[in-house]
């Protein structure tokens, strides 16, 4: 142990150690002044993304190969320190309004994104644990803080419940490969893999592993948890559940099967290409039979999995493999940007006891508040994909990639899941232009610069992405 | 590669293998005298009172996880104890360094009225 892996540790030590500070320093808040603890996490996640940046091009390993800073973490852990603040953001906005303003709210927020951000760096699959640990543990309690609302509550035990049951997969799966190599390092599993060849206990174990993380990305299997959840937890914790859990997640099963399994591509292509299809196919299906915002933007949520996903199923083609993975990431931005300038919109549209969720409250918002249905519009074109907004561009490099790889079906699927999808996102701006109705938007400043940012950040990125682009594609894992 | 887990076997075997032969050999040779009293849950000795599932008050949860807290911070402590000497000022500024962290959750609980029974 040195003073050079305190170094590379230290972004996520600080925000561990904000964390735990702010819990003690909360208490002494008075309860109507629970801003201070909002600004005050706040802070320190802008701290640690400036301690993170400043990592930025820089490749090491720490605590003996078991810690890792290269583009690829700093990119995710910038990405995860962005989403904690569009956390908070939004949660400042909205949970006072229900009733449910508790400073804890934010010390948990805290824990969970340095949860995210050791999952994007560990190299050891112990490490990667307790990462995934600490990201869900705080995530089980923020689905259920709206108590004493059933339907929240309901949403935190069912979270705590499949999502346990989803870690034991991913830790048997970690014995499993435990057994087989006798490491748990990510480099040592890859070097007994080379000397051992193909073997049962590699095959089952990396396979457990994704169905621990498919789990917490909710891809097609694994995915009943999510519309219940989403719907569930308060808004707040939801927009920032669906982008930061997926970023890390992701970023988990890049990092373990390309580091640690890369001479199972043979074997796991067609697995995750199935997933893929699945999650695009059945996520755009089930979403069109919503009629509440949350569920529907929570079966796209799942459709988004899906794309994220075919970024990594030519992970086994080492010509494409940088350019997918690149691909996955841009789309990562531009689904955490999207996301959360949608899920504002709901919650500005929220009230209490969740009324005001159905599609059909949002009848009428063209001519009420122009600007909020403005913004909503622009989230779900880009959701969608419609030319020439950013979520286009991000499906047209994904499906570039998937196409070089030579997975013509996938890149086909992706097209025509898509076009279904345009239906209910494209719906849900028909209802708010050409429907009368009464709907009443809360003017929350917190909430209208979210959303306003969100939507600014979109149609700045829709003309000139290729900046965010290059970045994505220095940051792959090499 | 297979015959490493093959001790794992032969003890998972051993195991259930003394635990049925000691139950099974109490019921098997054992005097049995059956009474109504024998019949009864046991309560540390004393004649039970009421029926087993009452509702109890849900601080006990609230207790339980502080000991839990606490539980755990034994558990760490005393393998720390063992090695001390091995371990030195490395371990011992990692154990205050645990310690402080379990105190930062047991000074909240304190603050956040946990430990009140009324």
């Amino acid at each position: 142990m040195t003073a050079a892996d305190f170094s590379l540790f230290l972004p996520l030590a600080v925000l561990l150690i904000w964390a735990t500070v702010l819990l003690i320093v909360d208490l002494f808040i008075p309860k109507e002044r629970k801003g201070w603890t909002a600004s005050l996490s706040a802070l320190g996640l802008a701290l640690t993304l400036f301690l993170s940046l400043r990592q930025w091009g820089e490749t090491a390993s720490g605590f003996g190969e078991m810690l890792r800073v290269d583009p690829f973490a700093t990119f995710i852990n910038a990405l995860l320190l962005l989403s904690g603040l569009g956390g908070v953001l939004l949660a400042y906005g909205s949970i006072r309004r229900h009733g449910v303003e508790r400073g804890e709210y934010y010390t948990l927020l805290l824990f969970s994104v340095s949860g995210m951000m050791l999952m994007a760096q560990a190299r050891d699959l112990i490490l990667l644990f307790l990462g995934l640990e600490l990201l869900s543990i705080p995530l089980y309690v923020l689905a259920a803080f709206a108590l004493p609302r059933l339907d929240s509550e309901e949403a935190g035990l069912k979270y705590f419940l499949l999502g346990a049951f989803a870690s034991g997969f991913f830790l048997y799966g970690t014995a499993l490969l435990y057994g087989a190599s006798g490491t748990t390092l990510l480099s040592g599993i890859a070097q007994a893999w080379s000397q051992a060849g193909r073997n049962l206990f590699f095959l089952v174990g990396a396979a457990l592993i994704l169905v621990g993380l498919g789990f917490k990305v909710a891809l097609v299997p694994f995915h009943m948890w999510t519309p219940d959840v989403y719907q569930g937890a308060p808004t707040a914790v939801t927009g920032f559940m669906a982008a930061g859990a997926k970023i890390a997640g992701f970023a988990a099963l890049w990092r373990i099967f390309t580091e640690a399994l890369p001479g199972l591509a043979p074997d796991v292509t067609p697995i995750l290409w199935a997933l893929s299809a699945l999650t695009m196919l059945l996520g755009n299906l089930l979403a069109i039979a919503q009629k509440n915002v949350k569920r529907m933007l929570a079966y796209s949520s799942i459709a988004h999995a899906g794309y994220i996903l075919m970024a990594f199923v030519p992970f086994g083609v080492p010509q494409v493999r940088d350019v997918a993975l690149a691909a996955g990431l841009f789309y990562l931005i531009t689904y955490a940007i999207t996301n959360f300038g949608a899920w504002a919109v709901v919650s500005a549209l929220e009230r209490q006891a969740g009324q005001g969720l159905e599609l059909d409250d949002y009848a009428g918002l063209g001519s009420k508040a122009p600007a909020l249905a403005l913004a909503m519009t622009v989230f779900m074109l880009s959701l969608t994909g419609v030319p020439p907004t950013l979520g286009l561009i991000g499906k047209f490099y994904l499906f570039r990639s998937v196409i070089e790889a030579g997975f013509y079906g996938l890149a086909v699927l992706g097209v025509l899941t898509s076009l279904i999808s345009a239906y209910y996102y494209l719906r849900l701006v028909v209802i708010m232009y050409m429907r009368p109705g009464e709907p009443q938007p809360v003017a929350n400043p917190w909430l209208n610069l979210t959303w306003g940012a969100m939507a600014i950040l979109t149609v700045l990125f829709s003309l000139i992405p290729a900046p965010l682009f290059w970045w994505a594609s220095q940051s792959v894992l090499r | 590669m297979l015959l490493e887990y093959v001790a794992i076997a032969i003890l998972i075997a051993l195991a259930t293998f003394i635990a049925l032969a000691a139950v099974l050999m109490g019921e098997l040779f054992g005097p049995k005298r059956r009474t109504a009293v024998k019949a009864e849950p046991y309560e540390s000795g004393m004649r039970p009172i009421g029926p087993g599932t009452r509702r109890m008050p849900v601080r006990f949860y609230l207790i339980a996880m502080l000991f839990i807290l606490f539980d755990i911070e034994v558990v760490f402590l005393l393998p720390w104890a063992v090695a001390f000497r091995q371990l030195g000022v490395f371990g011992l500024v990692e154990m205050l360094i645990f310690i402080a962290i379990l105190l930062v959750g047991y000074f909240y609980a304190w603050r956040k009225g946990a430990l009140e029974w009324e």
